[in-house]
């Protein structure tokens, strides 16, 4: 009886987990469905499953956009951002989970709550700032803001992996001779590789993401993959096909990315869960 | 040790590449919207370029809002990223007093007096013109021929608002999802507000007195909403809040509307098969007229202007000449076609046979935007301009609060008499807070 009821909860879980899997993916799945769709198909109420799938969306946005600039400058911005802010969150966490002083957790929390900030919020002055120090439609100012902007949630997770890193292991090296700079990266940031790598990924997908910043602060020359979709959308004349197509070009290179290191991903968010 | 180095070198070659973007100069940038006529602006700029070799084109295309957002924030601030901007007849004037904008004066091949004079004067500001009109927009009915044959209906050429009613009444069937009438519900002062201004004016409402007292309690007012709400309520498409230019073009051109009063820029839209399903069923008629009959009606024109804090004013000039001019008409009708050329801004674009054969709606459209009348009469004198809109800065805000409180009454949150008291409410809060009124 109880073998029964544990099967029975087994597959209500299963089909419980694939329900939430196939109800999160179904937004990207209509898109991708959309992208596929002439412009009238794509808005026709009923909505149509099966329909004769057309390239013209796709030739239309490469025609009108220059996809390969928009996907470079993410790149760059996103790897760029994310290099330096782990440069800067690195020492950052080292200092404050080995070596904490009593205003440790207060610095924590106030890192925290600069993301509770709406963006919005400091619009004007970063905009201004941008301007003074011509960083506007930059791809440094972007990815300077886009730095900014992750550094607590990734000082934060290096943090708590740090704190899993135990202290001995960094005091045998201290005590074989080993500099604070050579300890941290000789002994510490090889024991938290792969936490290191989890964060890195994270934020990266947060950076290819990013849109507020993006329309505000670029233009041309620095503009991403998030002005590229916005640029398709239109106040007079159908547009969800040619949106969904651009949309789909944009999300793909970090959608593959994400399903390539999905086991790095999940091993690093695990990273120290189970002791 | 060796990926601490990698990760070195990998972060300079980023620094290179992340620096290294950069205005170059001789580059004029041009903030603009993803509507049909500006692609093909933007595909045909290459002449431009080939007969101005040392003045290259640089595009920005931005969604409405976040253009408006940007372009403002732009100049607001003089940063002159941007030297051509893409503006409506909203902005122009309340720009040009802020000294925002270039005074414009082209040279007479321009031919500044074959642009309609109503659209001219909407870009006018203290006789000085401040930008040049791309492609101007008016209001029109549209209607499904077969759905009124069918039902032994005569749309006539020039309706009423009381017709309209009896007409989408009889031929709306929900079972067959063919709704009656479309009509714009989404909120937003270009949105709803855009619509039901133009229905107002016609039953002889209007926002304030010549003491900027709000007028939004009306008995018009009040009539001209009834109408409103109790037909799309009745004859509408379900959802009808959500609705704005866009959707009630996707649900006429798939055939779920049977009438449709909205800017003439649908016709090219509606009448071409690659877009619409009932490419070959459209009938057209002026828009209804409501107890007032008279009062302005809509005009909208995409404008392109140069703002003060451009560096290359002069040939930010050059280019939005040629891309008003009658010669980039003629190339558009070349290229892509006569249907294809930008709409309701030059008086010799209707006088071609070969447009009047290829948009049979356009006599209809240089009717509607002769005869639209931003400046035009209403019922009690008014110290504002517009006519779907109030050129006031103010009006962007409170236009969009109304319009949610006009949205609140289609999805039976609210009574009409309540939205009218709160619109009212508010919109004189707001007139106190910005000190136009006492």
């Amino acid at each position: 009886m109880a073998v029964k009821t544990k099967r029975s909860t087994q597959i209500a879980v299963t089909l419980l987990g694939w329900g939430i899997a196939l109800w999160l993916f179904f937004p990207i799945f209509w898109m991708i469905l959309t992208g596929f769709k002439g412009e009238v198909e794509a808005v026709s109420s009923p909505p149509k499953l099966l329909f004769m799938p057309t390239l013209s969306s796709y030739a239309e946005v490469f025609e009108r956009a220059s996809y390969w600039h928009f996907a470079l400058n993410t790149v760059v911005v996103s790897v760029g951002a994310t290099v330096a802010a782990l440069l800067l969150a690195i020492p950052a966490a080292y200092s404050m989970a080995f070596m904490p002083s009593k205003r440790t957790r207060g610095t924590l929390l106030w890192m925290l709550s600069t993301r509770m900030l709406p963006p919005v919020g400091v619009l004007v002055p970063i905009y201004l700032l941008a301007r003074n120090t011509h960083l506007l439609d930059t791809r440094t100012g972007l990815a300077i803001v886009d730095m900014l902007t992750n550094l607590p949630i990734i000082v934060w997770m290096l943090f708590t992996f740090f704190r899993e890193v135990p202290a001995p292991i960094l005091e045998a090296g201290r005590m074989d001779g080993a500099t604070r700079w050579q300890e941290m990266t000789m002994v510490l940031l090889p024991l938290a590789l792969p936490g290191i790598a989890s964060t890195a990924l994270l934020s990266l997908i947060l950076c290819w993401n990013e849109a507020f910043w993006s329309l505000n602060l670029t233009s041309s020359n620095a503009a991403p993959l998030t002005a590229f979709i916005a640029s398709f959308s239109s106040p007079e004349g159908l547009f969800f096909g040619k949106l969904s197509a651009a949309s789909t070009l944009a999300v793909a290179p970090i959608l593959i990315f994400g399903w390539i290191s999905q086991k790095q991903l999940v091993r690093g968010l695990t990273f120290g869960a189970v002791k | 040790m060796s990926r601490l180095k990698s990760l070195c070198a990998l972060t300079l070659l980023l620094s290179g590449s992340v620096l290294s973007s950069a205005h170059a100069a001789g580059t004029l940038t041009i903030a603009t919207v993803n509507n049909g006529d500006m692609i093909v602006m933007r595909q045909l700029s290459s002449e431009f370029e080939k007969a101005h070799p040392d003045i290259h084109l640089n595009w920005v295309t931005l969604e409405e809002n976040v253009l408006r957002q940007r372009v403002t924030t732009d100049i607001a601030m003089k940063t002159g990223q941007f030297d051509v901007v893409t503006i409506g007849n909203y902005e122009v004037p309340i720009w040009a007093k802020q000294g925002w904008l270039t005074e414009l004066k082209p040279d007479a091949a321009y031919d500044v007096n074959d642009v309609l004079p109503s659209v001219r004067d909407a870009l006018t500001s203290d006789g000085k013109l401040y930008a040049l009109p791309f492609y101007a927009e008016s209001v029109m009915t549209y209607y499904r021929k077969d759905l009124f044959q069918k039902a032994g209906l005569t749309m006539p050429e020039d309706p009423t608002y009381d017709q309209i009613r009896q007409f989408a009444d009889k031929i709306t069937d929900k079972s067959g999802q063919v709704y009656g009438i479309c009509l714009r519900g989404k909120p937003g002062w270009g949105e709803n507000m855009a619509y039901v201004d133009s229905l107002a004016n016609t039953y002889g409402a209007q926002w304030f007195d010549m003491s900027w007292k709000p007028l939004l309690t009306s008995d018009a007012w009040k009539k001209a909403l009834t109408w409103y709400v109790s037909t799309l309520k009745e004859d509408g498409p379900p959802g009808a809040t959500s609705n704005g230019f866009n959707e009630n073009l996707a649900l006429f051109a798939s055939g779920h509307c049977g009438i449709w009063i909205d800017s003439t820029v649908a016709g090219g839209l509606l009448f071409d098969p690659k877009q619409s399903q009932v490419a070959d069923k459209v009938g057209f008629a002026t828009a209804p007229k409501g107890p007032y009959g008279k009062g302005p009606t809509w005009l909208w024109a995409w404008s392109l202007a140069v703002p003060v804090s451009s560096h290359q004013s002069a040939d930010a000039q050059t280019f939005i000449t040629w891309a008003t001019s009658k010669e980039y008409v003629k190339l558009v009708a070349d290229r892509k076609g006569w249907v294809a050329v930008p709409a309701g801004t030059r008086a010799s674009t209707y006088a071609t046979p070969e447009y009047q054969q290829a948009a049979p709606f356009a006599s209809f459209v240089l009717n509607a935007i002769k005869t639209a009348d931003p400046n035009g009469q209403t019922a009690q004198p008014r110290p504002y301009t517009g006519a779907q809109f109030v050129g006031i800065p103010e009006f962007q805000a409170m236009g969009t609060q109304v319009g949610q409180t006009v949205a609140a009454t289609l999805s039976g949150q609210m009574t009409v008499d309540q939205a009218l008291a709160s619109a009212q409410s508010s919109v004189t809060r707001s007139l106190r807070q910005s000190g136009r009124a006492r």
